[in-house]
């Protein structure tokens, strides 16, 4: 593995971190209730999927049943399907390898990861998960021991950072990659908007991917990668 | 089993085998150039609608709805517009976020 991406996506990764352990800390004092501690303590060490956890418990907490929780959950997750065969030309060796290198992608550093070119950085992927997975579970581990202390923890506002960072990492880094970029996440939030009063969560979001296949009619020499950041402006248009 | 554990399992599960999907059946492979595109464009799409929907759905009903959640968006672009970073921006999202929800 590059020590030296390593230890970048580490840094990268840091912010996710904070934001993580914030936001883990109300999933300890929303699941309590409704799953107990032992299974929270689970559900986030184990499972380490923040959407597909709020989302399950939520559905048990409303009476939903422990199936509908579960599909609630799978369909949060399903995103890492596209993601997954996205990074899949980035990781080599044999299943096992690829198996547990696949076992550190999360939204941020997926994201961060990409590379352009269809290439992801998997060793800076890997230090972009690694601050986060700790603050994650010491964030429910607080959530569910002084989960009082923090009061609503909505009203901190700390559901915001997400979204937020979401936003830097499209407008410093994606939308930078030239024009297609920016009709490709207009038309992906289009679509997730569209889709959201008519599907269970999740589903607006792997509908999104679809935006990707854009890509299909874009010369490649068009779209900028990490090794080619300027990219020859279209003369005519 | 309880409820509770049954959720465990599943979910534990589920998660890994969809994290392991792509890789497993795809690893190592080379896409065709196009194909490569697309690979590069599932970020700027993903990041949109996980932004959209996460600031415009209701999370009871699903609805669209505008709330504080919009001013905070608005207050994280407006903080990345004027050249501040990924820290700035949350900075600025969540004091609007706190501030909306003292006020209203």
């Amino acid at each position: 593995m590059d020590r030296e991406s390593l230890r970048a996506g580490i840094r990268a990764g840091i912010p996710f971190a904070v934001a993580a352990g914030v936001l883990s800390i109300s999933f300890g004092v929303l699941a309590e209730p409704v799953v107990g501690a032992a299974a929270a303590i689970a559900l986030s060490a184990l499972v380490f999927a923040g959407s597909a956890q709020f989302a399950s418990v939520a559905v048990l907490a409303a009476g939903g049943g422990v199936s509908a929780a579960v599909i609630a959950g799978i369909l949060l997750n399903a995103r890492y399907i596209p993601m997954g065969i996205a990074l899949a030309p980035s990781l080599g060796g044999g299943w096992l390898r690829r198996a547990a290198y696949s076992q550190a992608m999360i939204d941020a550093s997926w994201a961060m990861a990409n590379r352009g070119g269809g290439r992801f950085d998997t060793a800076f992927l890997v230090g972009a998960t690694l601050p986060c997975y700790p603050a994650w579970v010491a964030g429910t581990l607080i959530g569910l021991a002084a989960g009082d202390l923090f009061g609503d923890p909505d009203k901190l506002g700390l559901d915001a950072l997400f979204p937020a960072f979401f936003l830097a990492l499209l407008v410093g880094g994606e939308l930078q990659r030239g024009r297609s970029a920016i009709v490709v996440a207009l038309l992906g939030a289009a679509i997730a908007l569209a889709l959201t009063p008519f599907t269970p969560a999740g589903v607006p979001v792997i509908a999104a991917s679809a935006a990707a296949l854009i890509g299909l009619r874009v010369d490649p020499g068009e779209i900028a990668d990490d090794e080619h950041p300027e990219i020859e402006e279209d003369p005519v248009g | 089993m309880a409820e509770e554990w049954v959720l465990v399992v599943w979910l534990v599960a589920t998660t890994a085998a969809i994290r392991a999907s792509g890789p497993i059946a795809l690893g190592g492979r080379e896409f065709p150039p196009r194909a490569m595109n697309v690979v590069t464009f599932l970020a700027p799409a993903l990041l949109a609608a996980l932004v959209t929907t996460e600031t415009f759905r209701r999370s009871d009903d699903s609805s669209l709805t505008l709330d504080e959640r919009a001013l905070s968006l608005a207050a994280a672009g407006a903080a990345l517009a004027l050249r501040g970073g990924i820290i700035i921006a949350g900075a600025a999202a969540l004091l609007v976020t706190a501030a909306a929800r003292a006020v209203l």
